[in-house]
């Protein structure tokens, strides 16, 4: 029997390694694997890449995790929020690494782990300071940057359903970076309100099939409990 | 009287037709959407994965589940629908997007874009999803304020700041004015009620042309 759901967060994140690559889904605290992230913070791996959109919020979650001086460099996009003080401070001294990256350049890098890609090329940032040091190439007369694929080591989502299997079913606007990062990982990990019989959620719903997930594990707060400030 | 931040997103939203898929970046294009009438079908699409947002919540009404880029709490349109970053950016990059609006810092007369980063501060770079979709959108128009806080011109010959995309503005909508990005450069479209080309000139860094 195919069983993937861990009774705990710790056995969920057991076995995750000093120098990880982790791909940390969500966008803004929607979607985020915020009891994964508290997770992970307990399990104590550092020297940590982190790949993810924004870059945290206040003192908690993935803001904690770089405090703690866990975390050597994020892959981001937009390390803005309303409240950025603990990366801002952190990178203006030196201590935490950036790589920029537009996007959609971001989630296509991931896809592209996923896919079995380990390149393409886009438009995006073509000319622009975030070219330099990447090959260009000009198709039917436009100029195309190569970007790599972005493999993770570990992916921490967040679904809303799932199954014993690992299918997943997103709610509202919380599927963004984690459909496409629960690829692009060896170990994929989430963290979801529900746990339904195998069969119960219709085929159709499943935006990530089990194949790509590895361990489940069920966070209850509580029904329809209201996410944190939105950041 | 020059435009306020609102009559410039009314303004804009006056151009857009029925039927146009819209992307509206975080700012005064935000509020572009509050004036497109119901009765004309625009489909605003947001890049974290949502196609054909509605207005705002009514209070009591709102979602934690449903944000648009600027992560504020919006509401679905009939119709709409959800995809992963993935697809939202396959969507932007490949031309399916027929208007992005976004807020710029400085826009060239030869249609250049910066709206990233300033040399200025010294926090951190954040591009978010500006570069995708200057690169991808099928039209790109910009609405800003015509000058900066302190009077200098954001219209201008050469971006001065860092770069988000070569060539990809077509139209600027001002608190002065409307203006074509085109091959002769700046072109006047209308003036806001009460400015004059002359004071659109002076308070502008590169030539505007006329028809």
């Amino acid at each position: 029997m195919i069983n993937k759901v861990v009774q705990s967060v710790a056995d969920a994140l057991a076995g995750v390694k000093d120098g990880s690559t982790v791909l940390i889904g969500g966008f803004g605290s929607v979607g985020q694997p915020d009891v994964l992230i508290e997770g992970l913070i307990e399990q104590g791996a550092k020297d940590l890449v982190a790949v993810l959109n924004n870059a945290g919020v206040g003192r908690v979650g993935v803001a904690r995790l770089m405090e703690l001086g866990r975390v050597r460099r994020i892959v981001c996009s937009f390390p803005r929020s309303s409240d950025p003080v603990v990366f801002e401070s952190l990178y203006r001294e030196g201590k935490i690494e950036l790589e920029i990256v537009p996007q959609g350049t971001l989630a296509e890098r991931i896809r592209a782990a996923g896919a079995g890609i380990p390149a393409f090329y886009t438009a995006t940032a073509a000319g622009t300071l975030l070219e330099q040091g990447k090959e260009a190439r000009e198709f039917d007369g436009k100029r195309y940057v190569m970007e790599r694929a972005l493999k993770g080591d570990v992916a921490l989502i967040e679904a809303w359903e799932a199954d014993r299997w690992g299918n997943l079913v997103y709610r509202g606007s919380g599927a963004n970076f984690n459909p496409v990062m629960a690829m692009a990982a060896d170990l994929t990990i989430a963290q979801v309100q529900h746990i339904r019989a195998l069969g119960e959620l219709h085929p159709h719903m499943i935006m990530t099939p089990g194949v790509y997930v590895h361990r489940v594990v069920q966070v209850d707060r509580g029904g329809d409990w209201v996410k944190p400030e939105a950041a | 009287m020059p435009f306020t931040r609102d009559q410039m997103a009314a303004r804009l939203a006056a151009d857009v037709p029925e039927g146009w898929c819209v992307n509206l970046g975080i700012g005064i294009p935000t509020m572009v959407a509050n004036h497109v009438p119901p009765e004309r079908e625009v489909i605003f699409q947001s890049e974290n994965g949502v196609i054909g947002m509605g207005p705002a919540p009514a209070p009591g009404q709102e979602d934690p589940w449903l944000i648009n880029a600027g992560k504020q709490l919006i509401t679905l349109a009939k119709g709409a629908s959800f995809v992963g970053h993935a697809d939202s950016f396959a969507m932007i990059r490949g031309g399916h997007i027929d208007l992005c609006v976004l807020g710029a810092f400085e826009v060239a007369e030869n249609g250049d874009l910066a709206n990233w980063a300033t040399s200025e501060n010294d926090t951190a770079p954040a591009v978010g999803g500006a570069m995708d979709l200057a690169a991808g959108a099928k039209r790109l128009w910009v609405v800003m304020e015509h000058t900066t806080k302190d009077g200098r011109p954001k219209l201008v010959e050469r971006c001065g700041y860092p770069l988000t995309g070569l060539r990809c503005v077509r139209r600027v909508y001002t608190n002065l004015a409307v203006i074509d990005v085109t091959e002769r450069g700046f072109v006047l479209v209308d003036l806001a009620p009460g400015v004059t080309l002359d004071e659109l000139r002076a308070k502008s860094g590169a030539a505007i042309h006329t028809n």
